[in-house]
Protein backbone atom coordinates (compact mmCIF):
# COMPACT_ATOMS: atom_id res chain seq x y z
CA UNK A 1 0.00 0.00 0.00
CA UNK A 2 1.39 3.65 -1.12
CA UNK A 3 2.87 5.19 2.15
CA UNK A 4 0.63 7.83 4.07
CA UNK A 5 2.18 11.03 4.85
CA UNK A 6 2.58 12.04 8.68
CA UNK A 7 -0.07 14.72 10.05
CA UNK A 8 0.50 18.11 11.67
CA UNK A 9 -3.44 17.79 12.63
CA UNK A 10 -3.47 14.00 13.75
CA UNK A 11 -7.10 14.48 15.30
CA UNK A 12 -8.48 16.25 11.90
CA UNK A 13 -11.57 14.12 11.05
CA UNK A 14 -10.91 14.77 7.79
CA UNK A 15 -7.37 13.68 7.22
CA UNK A 16 -4.95 16.27 5.85
CA UNK A 17 -7.66 18.72 5.32
CA UNK A 18 -6.07 21.25 8.24
CA UNK A 19 -2.76 20.56 6.91
CA UNK A 20 -3.63 21.39 3.53
CA UNK A 21 -5.51 24.68 4.74
CA UNK A 22 -2.61 25.96 7.05
CA UNK A 23 0.60 24.89 4.89
CA UNK A 24 -0.71 23.31 1.68
CA UNK A 25 3.24 23.94 -0.04
CA UNK A 26 4.40 22.33 3.47
CA UNK A 27 2.27 19.55 3.31
CA UNK A 28 2.69 18.79 -0.46
CA UNK A 29 6.57 18.68 0.16
CA UNK A 30 6.20 16.33 3.03
CA UNK A 31 4.91 13.66 0.90
CA UNK A 32 7.86 13.78 -2.00
CA UNK A 33 10.16 13.64 1.09
CA UNK A 34 8.32 10.62 3.50
CA UNK A 35 6.93 8.49 0.53
CA UNK A 36 9.10 9.38 -2.64
CA UNK A 37 7.42 9.86 -6.36
CA UNK A 38 4.35 8.74 -5.31
CA UNK A 39 2.74 8.86 -1.81
CA UNK A 40 -0.61 9.55 -0.10
CA UNK A 41 -2.77 11.86 2.13
CA UNK A 42 -6.04 11.70 3.22
CA UNK A 43 -8.68 14.38 1.92
CA UNK A 44 -12.43 13.35 3.71
CA UNK A 45 -13.29 10.16 2.80
CA UNK A 46 -11.20 10.25 0.05
CA UNK A 47 -6.95 9.07 -0.42
CA UNK A 48 -5.40 11.55 -3.07
CA UNK A 49 -2.04 9.53 -4.49
CA UNK A 50 0.76 12.34 -5.06
CA UNK A 51 2.87 11.93 -7.61
CA UNK A 52 6.50 13.70 -8.33
CA UNK A 53 9.39 13.41 -10.31
CA UNK A 54 9.66 12.47 -14.59
CA UNK A 55 8.29 9.36 -15.04
CA UNK A 56 5.47 9.66 -12.59
CA UNK A 57 4.10 12.98 -13.72
CA UNK A 58 4.60 12.04 -17.43
CA UNK A 59 2.38 9.07 -16.44
CA UNK A 60 -0.51 11.70 -14.71
CA UNK A 61 -0.18 14.09 -16.99
CA UNK A 62 -0.58 11.70 -20.55
CA UNK A 63 -3.68 10.26 -18.96
CA UNK A 64 -6.58 10.12 -20.67
CA UNK A 65 -9.41 12.20 -19.29
CA UNK A 66 -11.04 8.61 -19.74
CA UNK A 67 -9.09 7.72 -17.18
CA UNK A 68 -8.27 10.59 -15.01
CA UNK A 69 -10.93 13.37 -15.18
CA UNK A 70 -9.88 17.21 -14.66
CA UNK A 71 -13.66 18.31 -14.48
CA UNK A 72 -14.70 16.23 -11.12
CA UNK A 73 -11.62 17.88 -9.28
CA UNK A 74 -12.16 20.45 -8.20
CA UNK A 75 -15.14 21.00 -6.11
CA UNK A 76 -14.28 24.85 -4.92
CA UNK A 77 -14.76 25.85 -8.43
CA UNK A 78 -18.46 24.90 -8.59
CA UNK A 79 -19.96 28.09 -6.31
CA UNK A 80 -17.68 30.30 -8.66
CA UNK A 81 -18.52 29.40 -11.80
CA UNK A 82 -22.14 28.48 -10.96
CA UNK A 83 -23.59 24.78 -11.80
CA UNK A 84 -23.85 24.23 -15.44
CA UNK A 85 -20.61 25.52 -16.28
CA UNK A 86 -17.95 23.21 -17.01
CA UNK A 87 -14.62 23.84 -15.13
CA UNK A 88 -12.45 23.27 -18.14
CA UNK A 89 -13.34 21.40 -21.56
CA UNK A 90 -12.05 18.15 -22.53
CA UNK A 91 -8.82 17.94 -25.25
CA UNK A 92 -10.98 17.85 -28.36
CA UNK A 93 -12.88 20.78 -27.26
CA UNK A 94 -10.25 22.71 -26.55
CA UNK A 95 -8.60 22.31 -29.54
CA UNK A 96 -12.07 22.77 -31.35
CA UNK A 97 -12.31 26.62 -29.42
CA UNK A 98 -8.32 27.10 -29.90
CA UNK A 99 -9.40 26.86 -33.59
CA UNK A 100 -12.52 29.51 -33.67
CA UNK A 101 -11.29 31.17 -30.89
CA UNK A 102 -9.20 33.88 -29.25
CA UNK A 103 -6.06 32.24 -28.30
CA UNK A 104 -4.66 30.63 -31.24
CA UNK A 105 -1.48 32.07 -32.31
CA UNK A 106 -3.07 34.84 -34.94
CA UNK A 107 -4.97 36.30 -32.75
CA UNK A 108 -2.24 37.14 -30.70
CA UNK A 109 -0.91 40.46 -32.36
CA UNK A 110 -4.07 41.99 -31.86
CA UNK A 111 -4.24 40.77 -28.07
CA UNK A 112 -0.95 42.08 -27.89
CA UNK A 113 -1.98 45.75 -29.32
CA UNK A 114 -5.34 45.67 -26.87
CA UNK A 115 -3.03 44.83 -23.42
CA UNK A 116 -0.62 47.44 -24.62
CA UNK A 117 -3.47 49.82 -24.12
CA UNK A 118 -4.61 48.72 -21.13
CA UNK A 119 -1.16 49.17 -19.81
CA UNK A 120 -0.57 52.23 -20.54
CA UNK A 121 -4.24 53.20 -19.19
CA UNK A 122 -3.18 52.20 -16.16
CA UNK A 123 -0.13 53.61 -15.84
CA UNK A 124 -1.48 56.91 -17.32
CA UNK A 125 -1.84 58.49 -13.77
CA UNK A 126 0.85 57.60 -12.10
CA UNK A 127 3.10 60.76 -12.50
CA UNK A 128 6.58 61.08 -11.35
CA UNK A 129 6.61 58.80 -8.79
CA UNK A 130 4.68 56.98 -6.31
CA UNK A 131 4.22 53.18 -4.39
CA UNK A 132 1.61 50.80 -5.68
CA UNK A 133 0.57 47.27 -3.77
CA UNK A 134 1.08 44.63 -6.37
CA UNK A 135 -1.93 42.39 -5.66
CA UNK A 136 -3.95 45.33 -6.05
CA UNK A 137 -2.44 46.87 -8.81
CA UNK A 138 -1.63 44.05 -11.14
CA UNK A 139 -5.09 42.10 -10.03
CA UNK A 140 -6.95 44.96 -11.56
CA UNK A 141 -4.46 45.46 -14.93
CA UNK A 142 -5.05 41.67 -15.41
CA UNK A 143 -9.13 41.88 -14.75
CA UNK A 144 -9.03 44.92 -17.40
CA UNK A 145 -6.46 42.71 -20.23
CA UNK A 146 -8.14 39.47 -19.58
CA UNK A 147 -11.81 40.94 -19.57
CA UNK A 148 -10.71 42.93 -23.17
CA UNK A 149 -9.08 39.97 -24.80
CA UNK A 150 -11.36 37.27 -23.85
CA UNK A 151 -14.79 39.32 -23.97
CA UNK A 152 -14.13 42.31 -25.70
CA UNK A 153 -12.78 45.82 -25.17
CA UNK A 154 -16.08 47.40 -24.89
CA UNK A 155 -17.07 44.93 -21.82
CA UNK A 156 -13.69 46.13 -20.22
CA UNK A 157 -14.58 49.86 -20.95
CA UNK A 158 -18.10 49.22 -18.36
CA UNK A 159 -15.85 47.85 -15.69
CA UNK A 160 -13.75 49.47 -12.80
CA UNK A 161 -11.96 48.76 -10.04
CA UNK A 162 -15.29 47.22 -8.40
CA UNK A 163 -15.10 44.50 -10.78
CA UNK A 164 -11.55 43.83 -9.86
CA UNK A 165 -12.30 44.23 -5.88
CA UNK A 166 -15.22 41.08 -6.00
CA UNK A 167 -13.53 38.90 -8.54
CA UNK A 168 -10.87 39.44 -5.82
CA UNK A 169 -13.48 38.09 -3.99
CA UNK A 170 -14.21 34.93 -5.48
CA UNK A 171 -10.55 34.14 -5.41
CA UNK A 172 -10.55 34.29 -2.08
CA UNK A 173 -13.56 31.87 -1.48
CA UNK A 174 -11.57 28.89 -2.28
CA UNK A 175 -10.41 27.68 0.88
CA UNK A 176 -9.95 23.64 0.76
CA UNK A 177 -12.43 22.99 3.27
CA UNK A 178 -14.75 23.01 -0.11
CA UNK A 179 -13.26 19.68 -0.46
CA UNK A 180 -15.67 18.32 2.25
CA UNK A 181 -18.34 20.89 2.34
CA UNK A 182 -18.44 23.61 -0.61
CA UNK A 183 -21.24 25.61 1.25
CA UNK A 184 -20.21 25.32 4.78
CA UNK A 185 -20.41 28.41 6.92
CA UNK A 186 -17.73 30.12 6.78
CA UNK A 187 -17.06 34.15 6.24
CA UNK A 188 -14.87 33.34 2.89
CA UNK A 189 -17.72 31.80 1.40
CA UNK A 190 -20.22 33.89 2.52
CA UNK A 191 -18.22 36.64 1.04
CA UNK A 192 -17.69 34.39 -2.28
CA UNK A 193 -21.30 34.59 -2.63
CA UNK A 194 -22.44 37.58 -2.01
CA UNK A 195 -19.55 38.38 -4.25
CA UNK A 196 -21.08 36.35 -6.67
CA UNK A 197 -24.57 37.88 -6.53
CA UNK A 198 -22.90 41.34 -6.67
CA UNK A 199 -21.26 40.65 -10.26
CA UNK A 200 -24.35 39.08 -11.73
CA UNK A 201 -25.89 42.19 -10.83
CA UNK A 202 -23.08 44.29 -12.36
CA UNK A 203 -23.12 42.61 -15.82
CA UNK A 204 -26.91 42.75 -15.44
CA UNK A 205 -26.81 46.14 -15.47
CA UNK A 206 -24.09 46.56 -18.59
CA UNK A 207 -26.89 43.95 -20.45
CA UNK A 208 -29.75 46.12 -19.41
CA UNK A 209 -28.17 48.77 -21.48
CA UNK A 210 -26.98 47.33 -24.42
CA UNK A 211 -30.65 46.11 -24.73
CA UNK A 212 -31.97 49.48 -25.32
CA UNK A 213 -29.21 50.70 -27.16
CA UNK A 214 -28.72 50.81 -30.72
CA UNK A 215 -27.09 48.12 -32.10
CA UNK A 216 -23.30 48.16 -31.91
CA UNK A 217 -21.43 47.88 -35.72
CA UNK A 218 -19.62 45.17 -36.66
CA UNK A 219 -15.97 45.98 -35.18
CA UNK A 220 -17.52 47.34 -32.09
CA UNK A 221 -19.48 43.59 -31.36
CA UNK A 222 -18.39 41.98 -28.36
CA UNK A 223 -19.15 38.63 -26.90
CA UNK A 224 -21.96 39.74 -24.79
CA UNK A 225 -23.67 41.35 -27.40
CA UNK A 226 -23.81 38.35 -29.15
CA UNK A 227 -24.44 36.59 -26.38
CA UNK A 228 -27.58 38.73 -25.90
CA UNK A 229 -29.18 38.36 -29.26
CA UNK A 230 -29.75 34.81 -29.03
CA UNK A 231 -32.91 33.11 -28.27
CA UNK A 232 -34.59 30.39 -27.44
CA UNK A 233 -37.53 28.99 -29.34
CA UNK A 234 -40.37 30.53 -27.27
CA UNK A 235 -38.08 34.44 -28.20
CA UNK A 236 -36.74 34.59 -24.60
CA UNK A 237 -33.11 35.28 -24.14
CA UNK A 238 -31.14 31.71 -24.46
CA UNK A 239 -28.72 32.82 -21.52
CA UNK A 240 -29.80 34.89 -18.24
CA UNK A 241 -27.26 37.36 -16.10
CA UNK A 242 -26.55 35.17 -14.17
CA UNK A 243 -25.00 32.16 -16.96
CA UNK A 244 -23.52 34.64 -18.86
CA UNK A 245 -22.09 36.27 -15.77
CA UNK A 246 -20.95 32.52 -14.87
CA UNK A 247 -19.17 31.67 -18.01
CA UNK A 248 -17.55 35.29 -17.97
CA UNK A 249 -16.13 33.88 -14.60
CA UNK A 250 -14.74 30.76 -15.87
CA UNK A 251 -13.27 32.33 -19.09
CA UNK A 252 -11.18 34.67 -17.16
CA UNK A 253 -10.09 32.82 -13.71
CA UNK A 254 -7.12 30.40 -15.25
CA UNK A 255 -5.69 33.57 -16.63
CA UNK A 256 -6.12 36.12 -13.89
CA UNK A 257 -4.82 35.41 -10.84
CA UNK A 258 -1.80 33.43 -12.04
CA UNK A 259 -0.68 36.30 -14.56
CA UNK A 260 -1.22 38.44 -11.51
CA UNK A 261 0.89 36.78 -9.41
CA UNK A 262 3.62 35.82 -11.78
CA UNK A 263 3.73 39.69 -12.83
CA UNK A 264 3.91 40.69 -9.13
CA UNK A 265 6.47 37.69 -8.32
CA UNK A 266 8.21 38.57 -11.17
CA UNK A 267 9.10 42.44 -9.63
CA UNK A 268 9.76 40.84 -6.17
CA UNK A 269 12.44 38.84 -7.89
CA UNK A 270 13.58 41.04 -10.05
CA UNK A 271 14.32 43.70 -6.84
CA UNK A 272 15.75 40.99 -5.15
CA UNK A 273 18.28 40.52 -7.75
CA UNK A 274 19.47 43.75 -8.74
CA UNK A 275 22.12 42.68 -11.12
CA UNK A 276 19.40 40.67 -13.65
CA UNK A 277 17.04 43.71 -13.44
CA UNK A 278 20.08 46.01 -14.70
CA UNK A 279 20.64 43.21 -17.48
CA UNK A 280 16.93 43.35 -18.57
CA UNK A 281 16.53 46.77 -18.22
CA UNK A 282 19.21 46.82 -20.81
CA UNK A 283 18.30 44.31 -22.93
CA UNK A 284 14.94 46.53 -23.43
CA UNK A 285 16.42 49.41 -23.67
CA UNK A 286 18.36 48.52 -26.31
CA UNK A 287 15.44 46.47 -28.09
CA UNK A 288 13.15 49.91 -28.16
CA UNK A 289 16.06 52.39 -29.17
CA UNK A 290 14.89 52.24 -32.90
CA UNK A 291 11.42 53.09 -31.63
CA UNK A 292 9.50 49.79 -32.03
CA UNK A 293 5.94 49.19 -30.28
CA UNK A 294 5.38 47.06 -27.44
CA UNK A 295 3.31 45.25 -29.03
CA UNK A 296 5.17 43.92 -31.84
CA UNK A 297 8.13 42.62 -29.97
CA UNK A 298 6.04 41.09 -27.03
CA UNK A 299 5.19 38.58 -29.69
CA UNK A 300 8.94 37.89 -29.94
CA UNK A 301 12.02 36.71 -28.42
CA UNK A 302 12.86 38.88 -25.18
CA UNK A 303 15.52 35.87 -24.11
CA UNK A 304 16.25 37.94 -20.62
CA UNK A 305 13.32 38.77 -19.56
CA UNK A 306 11.49 35.63 -20.65
CA UNK A 307 14.42 33.88 -18.55
CA UNK A 308 13.33 35.62 -15.77
CA UNK A 309 9.40 35.14 -16.03
CA UNK A 310 10.40 31.18 -16.75
CA UNK A 311 12.53 31.55 -12.92
CA UNK A 312 9.91 33.56 -11.47
CA UNK A 313 7.04 30.94 -12.45
CA UNK A 314 9.11 27.82 -11.31
CA UNK A 315 9.91 28.96 -7.95
CA UNK A 316 6.54 30.65 -7.12
CA UNK A 317 4.21 28.67 -9.67
CA UNK A 318 0.40 30.53 -9.22
CA UNK A 319 -1.42 26.87 -9.03
CA UNK A 320 0.66 24.68 -6.32
CA UNK A 321 -1.82 21.35 -7.14
CA UNK A 322 -3.06 20.14 -9.84
CA UNK A 323 -5.76 16.85 -9.09
CA UNK A 324 -7.68 14.53 -11.21
CA UNK A 325 -10.15 11.97 -10.44
CA UNK A 326 -9.33 8.39 -11.23
CA UNK A 327 -12.13 6.89 -13.17
CA UNK A 328 -10.65 3.69 -13.20
CA UNK A 329 -8.61 1.71 -11.27
CA UNK A 330 -5.01 2.33 -12.35
CA UNK A 331 -1.00 2.15 -11.68
CA UNK A 332 1.33 4.50 -11.36
CA UNK A 333 4.96 3.96 -11.18
CA UNK A 334 3.75 -0.01 -9.54
CA UNK A 335 1.40 2.18 -7.38
CA UNK A 336 -1.98 0.85 -7.30
CA UNK A 337 -4.90 3.63 -7.05
CA UNK A 338 -8.19 2.48 -7.11
CA UNK A 339 -11.16 4.57 -8.92
CA UNK A 340 -12.61 6.96 -7.07
CA UNK A 341 -9.89 8.34 -5.39
CA UNK A 342 -7.70 11.25 -6.37
CA UNK A 343 -4.32 11.71 -7.93
CA UNK A 344 -1.93 14.77 -8.21
CA UNK A 345 0.87 16.36 -9.18
CA UNK A 346 2.54 19.83 -7.71
CA UNK A 347 4.27 22.26 -9.43
CA UNK A 348 5.35 24.08 -6.07
CA UNK A 349 7.38 20.50 -5.48
CA UNK A 350 8.17 19.14 -8.95
CA UNK A 351 9.73 22.48 -9.81
CA UNK A 352 12.63 22.22 -6.79
CA UNK A 353 13.65 19.06 -7.45
CA UNK A 354 17.39 19.03 -7.02
CA UNK A 355 18.42 16.65 -9.63
CA UNK A 356 16.81 18.25 -12.31
CA UNK A 357 17.30 21.72 -10.81
CA UNK A 358 20.83 22.68 -9.13
CA UNK A 359 20.06 24.63 -6.36
CA UNK A 360 16.76 24.72 -6.42
CA UNK A 361 16.52 27.55 -4.11
CA UNK A 362 18.60 29.55 -6.37
CA UNK A 363 16.55 32.27 -8.38
CA UNK A 364 18.88 31.64 -11.56
CA UNK A 365 17.32 32.75 -14.83
CA UNK A 366 20.49 31.10 -16.29
CA UNK A 367 18.87 27.89 -16.20
CA UNK A 368 16.77 28.67 -19.19
CA UNK A 369 19.98 29.54 -21.98
CA UNK A 370 21.76 27.03 -24.10
CA UNK A 371 22.96 24.61 -23.08
CA UNK A 372 21.54 24.23 -20.15
CA UNK A 373 17.60 24.54 -21.25
CA UNK A 374 16.60 23.28 -17.91
CA UNK A 375 12.71 23.78 -18.89
CA UNK A 376 13.21 22.16 -22.20
CA UNK A 377 15.35 19.00 -20.53
CA UNK A 378 12.31 18.39 -17.80
CA UNK A 379 9.32 18.96 -19.83
CA UNK A 380 7.52 16.54 -16.88
CA UNK A 381 8.84 18.19 -13.93
CA UNK A 382 9.30 21.83 -15.07
CA UNK A 383 5.49 22.37 -14.85
CA UNK A 384 4.24 25.64 -14.03
CA UNK A 385 1.61 25.47 -16.65
CA UNK A 386 1.52 21.77 -15.93
CA UNK A 387 2.47 19.42 -18.82
CA UNK A 388 0.91 17.22 -20.98
CA UNK A 389 -2.99 17.45 -22.69
CA UNK A 390 -4.23 19.79 -19.84
CA UNK A 391 -1.04 22.06 -19.92
CA UNK A 392 -2.41 25.43 -19.77
CA UNK A 393 -3.72 26.83 -23.23
CA UNK A 394 -3.32 30.34 -21.95
CA UNK A 395 0.97 29.93 -21.72
CA UNK A 396 1.64 31.96 -25.11
CA UNK A 397 -0.78 34.50 -24.40
CA UNK A 398 0.59 34.51 -20.43
CA UNK A 399 4.14 35.37 -21.25
CA UNK A 400 3.29 37.80 -24.28
CA UNK A 401 1.25 39.89 -21.53
CA UNK A 402 3.70 39.49 -19.23
CA UNK A 403 6.66 40.62 -21.51
CA UNK A 404 4.20 43.37 -22.78
CA UNK A 405 3.54 44.76 -18.86
CA UNK A 406 7.58 44.54 -18.02
CA UNK A 407 8.41 46.20 -21.46
CA UNK A 408 6.18 48.96 -20.45
CA UNK A 409 6.98 49.77 -17.22
CA UNK A 410 10.37 49.11 -17.00
CA UNK A 411 11.47 51.44 -20.21
CA UNK A 412 9.39 54.26 -17.97
CA UNK A 413 9.67 53.51 -14.34
CA UNK A 414 12.62 51.92 -11.70
CA UNK A 415 11.27 50.65 -8.98
CA UNK A 416 12.25 49.58 -5.44
CA UNK A 417 10.97 47.45 -2.20
CA UNK A 418 9.02 49.80 0.03
CA UNK A 419 9.19 46.93 2.67
CA UNK A 420 11.89 44.42 3.75
CA UNK A 421 13.06 41.88 1.45
CA UNK A 422 11.74 39.11 3.37
CA UNK A 423 8.21 40.28 4.24
CA UNK A 424 6.74 39.57 0.79
CA UNK A 425 5.36 36.13 0.62
CA UNK A 426 2.33 34.34 -0.40
CA UNK A 427 -0.84 33.71 1.15
CA UNK A 428 -1.32 29.69 1.10
CA UNK A 429 -4.90 29.43 3.60
CA UNK A 430 -6.44 29.28 -0.06
CA UNK A 431 -6.46 26.99 -3.03
CA UNK A 432 -5.98 30.51 -4.92
CA UNK A 433 -2.48 31.41 -3.83
CA UNK A 434 -2.19 35.25 -3.86
CA UNK A 435 0.33 37.37 -2.05
CA UNK A 436 -0.31 38.52 1.15
CA UNK A 437 -0.40 41.95 1.38
CA UNK A 438 0.93 44.74 2.23
CA UNK A 439 3.13 44.16 -0.56
CA UNK A 440 4.07 47.51 -1.71
CA UNK A 441 6.76 48.81 -4.33
CA UNK A 442 7.82 52.16 -5.03
CA UNK A 443 8.42 53.43 -8.75
CA UNK A 444 9.70 56.85 -10.10
CA UNK A 445 9.94 58.17 -13.67
CA UNK A 446 13.12 57.12 -15.19
CA UNK A 447 15.48 60.30 -15.55
CA UNK A 448 18.61 58.17 -17.33
CA UNK A 449 16.29 58.12 -20.95
CA UNK B 1 18.43 16.94 -37.77
CA UNK B 2 15.71 15.27 -36.85
CA UNK B 3 11.88 17.34 -35.79
CA UNK B 4 9.45 15.01 -34.06
CA UNK B 5 5.87 16.06 -33.04
CA UNK B 6 4.10 14.38 -29.97
CA UNK B 7 0.53 14.05 -31.15
CA UNK B 8 -0.83 13.19 -27.46
CA UNK B 9 0.51 16.54 -26.55
CA UNK B 10 -0.41 19.15 -29.35
CA UNK B 11 -3.38 21.56 -28.78
CA UNK B 12 -3.16 23.05 -32.50
CA UNK B 13 -2.32 26.58 -31.29
CA UNK B 14 -0.33 26.57 -34.86
CA UNK B 15 2.86 28.80 -33.26
CA UNK B 16 5.13 26.71 -35.42
CA UNK B 17 3.44 27.17 -38.45
CA UNK B 18 4.49 31.41 -37.55
CA UNK B 19 8.08 30.36 -36.53
CA UNK B 20 8.41 27.85 -39.60
CA UNK B 21 6.21 27.36 -42.20
CA UNK B 22 8.16 25.53 -44.33
CA UNK B 23 8.69 22.87 -41.91
CA UNK B 24 5.10 22.72 -40.37
CA UNK B 25 1.51 23.73 -41.33
CA UNK B 26 -2.03 23.29 -39.53
CA UNK B 27 -4.02 20.47 -40.17
CA UNK B 28 -7.91 21.45 -40.41
CA UNK B 29 -8.75 17.73 -40.65
CA UNK B 30 -7.37 17.17 -37.19
CA UNK B 31 -6.68 20.84 -35.68
CA UNK B 32 -2.98 19.53 -35.26
CA UNK B 33 0.24 19.81 -36.58
CA UNK B 34 1.50 18.55 -39.93
CA UNK B 35 5.16 17.96 -40.23
CA UNK B 36 5.53 19.02 -43.43
CA UNK B 37 9.71 18.55 -43.18
CA UNK B 38 11.04 15.25 -40.88
CA UNK B 39 14.82 15.76 -42.40
CA UNK B 40 14.56 19.96 -42.69
CA UNK B 41 18.17 21.04 -43.95
CA UNK B 42 20.38 22.91 -41.80
CA UNK B 43 19.64 26.50 -42.80
CA UNK B 44 16.10 26.44 -41.15
CA UNK B 45 17.43 25.57 -37.78
CA UNK B 46 17.38 28.91 -36.16
CA UNK B 47 13.52 29.14 -37.10
CA UNK B 48 12.78 25.19 -36.10
CA UNK B 49 14.20 26.33 -32.89
CA UNK B 50 12.41 28.44 -32.40
CA UNK B 51 9.24 26.69 -32.77
CA UNK B 52 10.28 23.69 -30.39
CA UNK B 53 11.25 26.57 -27.67
CA UNK B 54 7.94 28.75 -28.29
CA UNK B 55 5.55 25.41 -28.96
CA UNK B 56 2.57 26.02 -25.95
CA UNK B 57 2.33 22.68 -25.68
CA UNK B 58 5.63 21.70 -25.22
CA UNK B 59 4.45 18.99 -27.84
CA UNK B 60 7.57 19.10 -30.34
CA UNK B 61 11.11 17.96 -30.37
CA UNK B 62 14.56 18.40 -31.84
CA UNK B 63 17.29 15.51 -32.02
CA UNK B 64 20.49 15.41 -32.94
CA UNK B 65 20.64 18.93 -32.26
CA UNK B 66 24.01 19.58 -31.50
CA UNK B 67 26.71 18.98 -33.95
CA UNK B 68 27.50 15.17 -34.03
CA UNK B 69 29.89 13.83 -36.50
CA UNK B 70 28.60 9.95 -35.98
CA UNK B 71 24.98 11.03 -36.80
CA UNK B 72 23.65 10.07 -40.21
CA UNK B 73 20.45 12.24 -39.90
CA UNK B 74 21.97 15.45 -40.42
Amino acid sequence: MTQLVTNLHPDDPNGHLEDLRTDPIGLLRRVREECGDVGRFRLGDKDVYLVSGGEANEAFFRAPDEVLDQAAAYPFMTPIFGKGVVFDASPERRKEMLRNQALRGDQMKGHAQTIERQIRGMVGDWGDEGEIDLLDWFAELTIYTTSACLIGESFRNELDGRFAALYHDLEKGTDALAFVDPYADIESFRKRDESRVALVHLVQDVMDRRLVADAPSREDRDLLDVLITLKDDNGELSFSADTITGMFISMMFAGHHTSSGTAAWTMIELLRNPGVMKDVVAELDDLYADGSEVSHQALRSIPRLESTLKESLRLHPPLVLLLRVATEDIEIDGHKIPAGDMVGASPAVSNRIAEDFPQPDLFDPGRYVEPRQEDMLNRWTWIPFGAGRHRCVGSAFAMMQLKAIFSVILRDYEFELAQPSDTYRDDTSKMVIQLEQPCRVRYRRRQDR
Amino acid sequence: MRVAADLDLCQGHAECVEEAPTVFAYDEQTRQVDVLQEHPEESLRDQVKAAVAYCPAMALSLTHALADPTNEDD
